[in-house]
């Protein structure tokens, strides 16, 4: 593993006078939990490897306000949101990328409304972007034949229709994909969505990651790829509750693709 | 000539589309009750999703056995009231089978319409099957005790006295047309496939007799349209109505979009601007109702919620997809939509019995009818936006109500307040310091 990433800040950028193809939006879970960090620096290995000119903001960054919205904070939300636009607007961004959906889905819809207008993309589609432009090769590696299903974080694909760009992802591995019997548009939540994911669910008589983990598990995969932090926790915790982490993985598609590559 | 027929049909035809009338007005009133919001950019893609989704179908196939037996009954529905025309002419100027001057075509028509009634009646005993036989979960599940579960039946005995009265009407007058000689005003039109398997049955009964019968069929059929169309009003009947409204005034947005509240957008944009003074900034205008954040009542949704209420079939596709009910939360969205319309007929009353006025009643959709469990246990996943065949969004009321309890009420549920408050104090759900935000970097 490459033990030096190189990722500039937006400020870092300006001093030098320069703008970056793209901002990568890393987001709180991205920037914080220790499972999504592996997934930012997995990414960041490839935005290297593709020689992508990018920037982050760093500690400039601050959250989107989603979870607050979709609790019905929506003071709370306004604030964080003019506020992160303040700063973006200030570096002239122009193009996102983020790995988180909840990011994706808030800067893309909610954020344009408030003063706030660019051009987002979803990690999946960006690295798709980046293989249909030859900056980026793969091969299958590990990943040939392998049995993987992909759960649709609700976000990405309900919510804003994205559905081929993992997917395409998850053939360049040349792996099996097998698909969920709830799968697309009508796949199931993972659980934490709608800041579920700060709370305890509400009574009921099963937790809706266990039964999306079930979904999933019925496809007898190798690996559940997941394209959301948080997705990626709620299942990881539902393969744990199955007793098989020893035989299937959970992993975001920035990290088949780094891995694939050896980076 | 004896015009007492005549009369008494117009006097009926008046009554049934009088009484439609007044109740449609109402929905009409009911529904303006709700607030403002703007769906009527983008007309070109409107019709296109009303095209395709409420005369199309397009979402109903998805399920295939219920979305192809409901293409029957609704093809049906529609084509037979093609014939309604003729019996409203028959009926208001004496005439019999005014149409029959088309010829071949003419038969052609009625051997659809045949056709298509004995297709509805297959399909409509297969529906009830479903629901009375087999107990479809979405349709047993308790939501729909009581007056829905009836309703839903009601409706399917209904189309069967309907399709059988129109089947014996024809099968009759078939008998009639066929006396050698001719009988009375009985020409020989139309073109039965189905009846005259049934025509037989008239066999050995007197002319007049059967003339009789045949004139008591069709009063019947008449009569039951009426009383079918009148009963909408009372039922989840109403979406073969309001699907057309309905699906073209739905959001046009991404699903994930939530919209921004311009009244916040208003105070926060004050509170962040350093220039502002903060005493100027209060506009002091005491006739402006103070803004509610949020919906605890119906009357604070806006009008489409309202009409998305009166245009649930109550089909349960929602539920039968809402992660939270499939891992048994309280939650259903099918609930959620059906509790906003049966308040909103209560405040309807309200209005009705307070001289056009509401008088407060002590209740309101929020708690008397939803409750904060259900809206809490919510993920916003819209898999029952996506389900609804008729393009509802129960999302969207779980959603304003949640603001009210969250910014009227801080009635959160306390990890989400601590989520919250992490939020402003670092910028992020957790506990951890905004400046430590690039730590991954090095780690
Ligand atoms: S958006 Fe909420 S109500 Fe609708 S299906 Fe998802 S969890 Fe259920
Ligand atoms: S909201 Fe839509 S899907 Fe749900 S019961 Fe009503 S019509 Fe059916």
């Amino acid at each position: 593993m490459s033990e030096s990433l190189i990722v500039p800040t937006m400020a870092e950028m300006l001093a030098q006078g320069k703008q970056p193809e793209v901002l990568f939006w890393v987001g709180c879970a991205g920037s914080f939990d220790d499972r999504a960090k592996k997934i930012t620096k997995a990414f960041v290995r490839i935005l290297n490897r593709a020689n992508v000119s990018f920037a982050v903001l760093g500690t400039e960054e601050s959250c989107t306000g989603d979870p607050a919205k979709r609790a019905g904070n929506e003071f709370l939300f306004q604030m964080q949101a003019m506020m992160n636009i303040e700063v973006l607007n200030a570096y002239e961004a122009k193009k996102i990328v983020t790995a988180c959906p909840h990011c994706f889905n808030t800067l893309k819809n909610e954020y344009p409304e408030l003063g706030g207008k660019y051009e987002v993309v979803h990690h999946t589609e960006f690295l798709k972007s980046l293989l249909d432009d030859g900056r980026l090769t793969i091969e299958g590696g590990q990943f040939k034949g392998k049995r993987i299903t992909f759960h649709d974080p609700c976000y990405l694909g309900r919510a804003n229709n994205v559905y081929e760009a993992p997917r395409d992802l998850i053939l360049k591995l040349d792996a099996e994909l097998v698909e969920m019997k709830r799968s697309k548009a009508n796949g199931l939540c993972c659980g934490a969505g709608g800041a579920q994911m700060f709370k305890d669910a509400e009574p009921g008589n099963k937790e809706i990651n266990i039964e999306r983990t079930e979904d999933a598990l019925e496809t007898k995969p190798e690996i559940i790829a997941a394209g959301c932090p948080f997705c990626n926790t709620m299942m990881t915790d539902g393969i744990k509750n199955k007793e098989k982490e020893a035989d299937v993985k959970v992993m975001d598609i920035a990290e088949l693709i780094a891995n694939a590559q050896d980076l | 000539m004896d015009y007492l027929d005549n009369i008494l049909f117009a006097i009926l035809l008046g009554i049934g589309f009088g009484y439609f009338y007044s109740n449609v007005k109402k929905i009409i009133r009911n529904i303006n009750l709700g607030g403002t919001i703007d769906r009527k950019d983008n007309a070109k893609q409107r019709w296109k999703n009303m095209a395709m989704i409420a005369l199309g179908q397009s979402k109903m196939v998805k399920r295939p056995i219920a979305g192809s037996l409901h293409i029957v009954v609704y093809l049906g529905f529609i084509i037979i009231n093609i014939e309604l025309l003729e019996i409203i002419i028959d009926g208001l100027f004496g005439t019999h089978r005014i149409f029959a001057f088309l010829g071949s075509a003419y038969d052609v028509l009625i051997a659809s319409f045949e056709i298509l009634a004995l297709l509805v009646l297959v399909a409509v005993f297969a529906f009830w099957i479903r629901r009375n036989i087999i107990k479809l979960k979405r349709f047993s599940s308790t939501d729909l005790n009581g007056s829905p579960k009836k309703d839903a039946n009601y409706i399917l005995y209904f189309e069967v006295v309907l399709m059988t009265l129109f089947l014996l009407m024809n099968a009759s007058d078939l008998h009639l047309q066929n006396i050698p000689g001719g009988f009375s005003h009985f020409i020989k039109a139309g073109s039965f496939p189905i009846s005259q398997f049934i025509e037989p049955l008239f066999n050995g009964m007197s002319n007049e007799l059967v003339m009789l019968l045949t004139e008591i069929f069709w009063w019947l059929h008449i009569t039951g349209i009426l009383i079918f169309m009148n009963y909408l009003y009372f039922s989840k009947h109403l979406h073969i109505i309001l699907a057309f409204p309905n699906t073209f005034f739905a959001n046009l947005n991404p699903q994930g979009q939530f919209d921004n509240l311009e009244s916040v957008t208003k105070e926060v944009k004050m509170m962040m601007d350093p220039n502002a003074d903060p005493f100027a900034a209060v506009p002091v205008n005491e006739t402006e109702a103070p803004i509610k954040f949020g919906a605890s009542d119906v009357l604070d949704l806006n009008w489409v919620q309202l009409l998305n209420a009166y245009t649930c079939t109550e089909c349960g596709r929602c539920t039968s997809s809402c992660p939270a009910n499939i891992t048994g939360k309280k939650l259903s969205p099918r609930k959620i939509m059906m509790d906003t319309r049966d308040r909103l007929e209560e405040v309807g009353r309200n209005i009705d019995a307070n001289k056009g006025i509401f008088v407060p009643d002590n209740k309101s959709l929020l708690n008397d009818y939803i409750t904060p469990e259900e809206l809490w246990a919510c993920t916003s996943c819209n898999a029952c936006v996506e389900e609804c065949p008729v393009s509802i969004s129960p999302l969207s009321i779980i959603i304003d109500m949640r603001r009210y309890l969250v910014m009227e009420q801080s009635a959160a549920p306390m990890p989400i307040n601590a989520m919250m408050s992490n939020i402003e104090n670092n910028g992020a759900p957790w506990q951890y310091n905004q400046q430590d935000r690039l730590n991954w970097k090095n780690e």
